[in-house]
């Protein structure tokens, strides 16, 4: 009798171990594996304390300027620090080196790509895919859902860390990201809200609040 | 020892057609007596009825459509000294013998490659990929070795006896003797090795001379063969000429992908891989068009060198047709296969970032990857540039915006607030590029961070220079 609980809970045990299955208890955190944002009230609101690893995370911003970029700089600059590789795919802008540099970007680690929108999913579907790359961070701007979901899986792959930037318009579309950060700004301060996170219970309260 | 033979029949009609496929029926000529005469023809000729021998004359009005070219006996040297450069990866002595056949030593590598059944599948094997006709025989004796390979394809024998025993049952002409030492023996009534095996020397030395007795033992084994080895040359340098020119890269990629393979096993010879090399192709009136291929790391794969050529060569344009090719590479480096930890898991594909850079360059164009670098310069444009990084970079004291615009814009509408500044930045009346500006950090009414700046001594006129992203 005894011996037949025992085993039930054990196989129980073993169900309730699956990555997939969340339990809302305090002392056990999910079993995600993620990359410190370094902004310390995200990362413990975070699923697995930071940015996902090996998985797409799509950061939608309402302008240029709100701090879309400081959001993921820490983590880039930890990346690149560790000497692993960072790739900048279709950049907006000109990336500014001096200010890369003073975020603690170890810059021989860094790489930009320039291309075209269909060249820029498929150089970034390939970094993610070698497993050379720490993270790949793209500027995307009318990717589909598709595509999305090749990067997710490439991602998972190469165990690499995808961030892709898109218009805070792309907000309501379906999408395959492990997390989903809208970035936006309301009383002279920017606003991190998370809207979509794999193992995370939605929360109407902003994540962060950056440049108060 | 064991002395393995390649022979190559189809040698010096490779070595000819080297520049094009051979399209359709094809034969090769060979000068004889001032008179020049088809010395062999591919398959689709011979259903013509070209045979060896007949003159071009009498070939064309077999078949009209015949592509004739001349023996190119250069060509072939190089070619027997391409396939040597691949033999040596089986064997550390291999030895040439013109015209269409080399010797290497294989009874040191039989360990080293299991025995020699896979040793010779892998021979031919990889010969066969690289679209060379062979036959090959091994024995202990080189100049034995050389006989089989021509009359027993596939023969190994690993002892005396038995090569005895074999060579005596072949029939004079196959045995490599001099032509009028066969033609002697013949007219003497001898048909076979055996009998002549039997032959009291001094009379048979009469009769076919000291070079015909001296072949006979060093097929037997009782003289040594001396045989020169090969070295592998410290650069490459190969050229192909064409009959006709030929316009566009299209028809160039056949004969850049004969020079490719020969770099390649030039580099396995020499266990060394390559980081740059040049194509070079001629056009009319001296011209050449000369095309760099470098890449991150050495190299030796031959499909990965040909794709990376062919990559260049499609991207550039040529001015003329070409006329001929030449792939050229001074230095060839020492090849570093690329180290994993054993316990390491490999993620993804598991490239490593030079295969990944040379992958993207070759889609993407060299100028579509870059790496960024701090320029010790005060303007803001020229402190970020496209380069090299290195280690250690020195940085302005001032905040700086992540995204920075090509060029400066106005500003519309002004900015809401200031929320830091003026710092002014003001340099390069030495170089022309003279700039004095008051940099501010601003918002703008939808909450953006920004880099801009007014003409000292104004409060109009905001250009937007950056984004602190």
């Amino acid at each position: 009798m005894n011996a037949a609980i025992a085993s039930a809970s054990h196989n129980l045990a073993q169900v309730l171990d699956h990555p997939g299955i969340w339990r809302r208890s305090a002392d056990r955190q999910p079993r995600v594996r993620a990359l410190s944002t370094g902004w310390t009230s995200l990362d413990t609101r975070l699923p697995g304390g930071g940015w996902p690893q090996g998985a797409v995370s799509e950061i939608l911003f309402e302008h240029d300027g709100l701090g879309e970029l400081d959001l993921v700089m820490p983590a880039l600059a930890a990346l690149t620090q560790e000497h692993r590789r960072v790739i900048f795919i279709a950049p907006p802008y000109q990336p500014y080196a001096p200010a890369l540099a003073a975020a603690g970007v170890d810059l021989r680690f860094l790489h930009e790509i320039h291309a075209g929108s269909t060249e820029a999913a498929w150089s970034m579907e390939q970094c993610l895919r070698s497993g050379c790359c720490g993270a790949v961070v793209g500027w995307l701007p009318d990717i589909d859902y598709r595509s999305l979901r090749r990067l997710q899986l490439a991602a998972e792959s190469g165990d690499a860390c995808a961030m892709v930037f898109r218009s805070a318009e792309h907000a309501a579309q379906n999408s395959p990201a492990a997390l989903r950060l809208k970035v936006s700004n309301s009383d002279e301060a920017t606003y991190v809200d998370v809207l979509k996170s794999r193992g995370l219970l939605t929360t109407t309260a902003p994540l962060l609040r950056m440049r108060a | 020892m064991l002395w393995a033979c390649l022979r190559f029949p189809g040698l010096a009609f490779s070595a000819a057609f080297a520049a094009t496929p051979e399209a359709g029926p094809s034969a090769l000529l060979d000068s004889h007596a001032r008179q020049r005469l088809i010395a062999s023809a591919n398959d689709e000729a011979r259903a013509h009825g070209v045979r060896r021998g007949q003159s071009v004359a009498a070939a064309r009005a077999l078949c009209p459509a015949l592509e004739v070219r001349p023996r190119d006996r250069d060509a072939e040297k190089r070619l027997l000294a391409e396939l040597a450069a691949w033999c040596y990866q089986f064997s550390g002595h291999v030895s040439l013998v013109p015209p269409n056949a080399l010797l290497m030593e294989v009874g040191a590598s039989l360990r080293l490659f299991d025995g020699w059944p896979i040793l010779a599948e892998r021979v031919s094997s990889g010969l066969r990929d690289q679209g060379h006709l062979h036959t090959m025989a091994a024995t202990p004796f080189a100049s034995a070795s050389w006989v089989f390979a021509a009359t027993a394809d596939g023969m190994v024998i690993p002892a005396r006896e038995g090569v005895i025993r074999m060579l005596g049952a072949l029939s004079l002409t196959q045995s490599g003797l001099p032509g009028t030492a066969v033609q002697a023996l013949h007219a003497m009534g001898f048909r076979r090795l055996d009998d002549i095996f039997r032959l009291p020397r001094p009379e048979l030395t009469r009769r076919i001379g000291r070079a015909g007795v001296n072949w006979l033992d060093r097929i037997r084994g009782q003289a040594s063969d001396t045989l020169p080895a090969w070295q592998p040359p410290a650069s490459f340098q190969q050229k192909i000429e064409f009959d006709a020119e030929l316009d566009g890269s299209q028809p160039l990629l056949f004969p850049l992908r004969r020079l490719t393979r020969a770099l390649a096993n030039l580099l396995a010879a020499r266990d060394g891989g390559v980081q740059r090399f040049t194509l070079t192709l001629e056009h009319a009136r001296g011209e050449a068009t000369r095309i760099a291929v470098a890449m991150a790391a050495p190299q030796r794969d031959a499909d990965r060198l040909f794709e990376l050529a062919r990559t260049r060569l499609e991207r550039t344009t040529l001015p003329a047709p070409a006329r001929a090719i030449e792939l050229h590479a001074d230095e060839l480096p020492v090849f570093r296969p690329p180290v994993r930890d054993l316990f390491e898991p490999v993620r993804g594909d598991g490239l490593d970032w030079p295969t990944l850079d040379e992958r993207l360059r070759a889609r993407l164009g060299d100028a579509a990857l870059r790496q960024l670098m701090v320029v010790n310069d005060h303007r803001p444009e020229r402190a970020s540039r496209h380069g090299t990084p290195s280690a250690t970079v020195s940085l302005p004291r001032g905040r700086r915006p992540l995204w920075l615009l090509p060029r400066p814009l106005p500003m519309r509408p002004d900015p809401a607030a200031v929320l830091a500044g003026p710092e002014r930045i003001e340099s390069g009346w030495w170089d022309g590029g003279d700039t004095r500006r008051d940099y501010y950090i601003v918002r703008t009414v939808q909450g953006q961070q920004a880099w801009a700046y007014l003409p000292p001594g104004t409060l109009d006129g905001w250009m937007l220079h950056g984004w602190f992203a």
